[in-house]
């Protein structure tokens, strides 16, 4: 599998990404954001966290006009499959290849800890080798992920499979660390080839780091 | 000639600043305060002279970039 991990100014987090995606046998790139390409062959696209443009704006508002988003959305329109983790899930809500928008925290506050959540739809590329109800420990890093839909839209995303992830505490019940519209913390577009989550998986990917659950989660892009 | 666009959420969006914003207030003894929403303003300056014609260009200007209209509202006002 060909991984191609997205670097803009201010992206922090494409080594993390890149070493987990090689614990699981990927061939891994870090495409820098002037890129007017994808490498060829490349199967899929991650938009890793961090603070593209320094979260100038609203976070992710300026990346999504850098050259490598237009090569990202024709990839996506073809079918390509993108992971957007954080501020990736970010910039892809502000390119509209994800629906939806991010609100400051409930709280006003940086949000960064461990955060159980819970698999709500396995019906889709990435979340295939998980079950419905599935509870995962996965980190969680920062002050914008309280997730907006309306409620007409919101609907349509359930009808469609399309709410994937929600924040829970450690026996699934309500947990709600940043506002989030349904405590949502990931979902996918309706042809279900576009992912977007504020957790880190990539952050979990060892025991040592206190949680082996994200790799479980990146599996599912691994062939 | 300058353009001033003001940005907030939409009437219906929590405004999480907002909020925190009116606690304070209302802990502060201002107990009239009926409700608070916090935006944001930016200020161009424009080498255009026709009005109609910056409006509305900086019209264009919020609905690609400035405001995200899924969760924002703006308003234009044009100064020379």
């Amino acid at each position: 599998m060909n991984v191609a991990i997205l670097r803009f100014p201010g992206t922090n987090c494409e080594f993390d990404t890149e070493y987990a995606f090689k614990k699981i046998g990927a061939k891994t790139s870090i495409i820098w954001h002037k890129s007017e390409e994808l490498p060829k062959n490349c199967d899929l696209v991650v938009v890793p966290g961090g603070f593209s443009y320094g979260d100038y704006l609203r976070s992710g508002a300026i990346a999504r006009f850098s050259p490598v988003m237009r090569a990202v959305r024709d990839f996506a329109k073809k079918g390509g499959m993108v992971l957007g983790i954080c501020n990736g899930f970010q910039i892809l809500l502000e390119s509209h290849l994800l629906p939806g928008a991010m609100k400051r925290n409930e709280n006003l506050h940086f949000v960064s800890k461990f955060q159980y959540i819970k698999v709500i739809s396995s019906n889709n590329p990435f979340l295939k080798n998980l079950n419905e109800g599935d509870i995962l420990n996965i980190p969680i890093a920062h002050a914008e992920g309280n997730y907006y839909i309306d409620s007409e839209r919101l609907e349509r995303m359930y009808d469609n499979d399309q709410i994937i992830l929600k924040y829970c505490n450690k026996d699934g019940n309500y947990d709600n660390p940043n506002g989030s519209v349904d405590a949502i913390a990931g979902i996918c577009n309706e042809n279900r080839n576009v992912f977007g989550l504020m957790p880190h998986p990539e952050r979990a990917c060892e025991k040592i780091l206190g949680s082996e659950d994200g790799i479980k989660m990146i599996k599912g892009f691994a062939y | 000639m300058r353009a001033i666009v003001d940005i907030y959420l939409k009437p219906g969006v929590l405004d999480p600043q907002g909020k925190a914003v009116h606690h304070a207030l209302e802990s502060l003894g201002f107990d009239e305060v009926k409700e608070v929403r916090v935006g944001k303003q930016i200020q161009l300056t424009i080498d255009e002279n026709d009005e109609a014609k910056a409006k509305e260009r900086v019209k264009q200007m919020c609905e690609t970039l400035l405001a995200n209209t899924v969760i924002e509202d703006y308003k234009i006002e044009i100064v020379q």
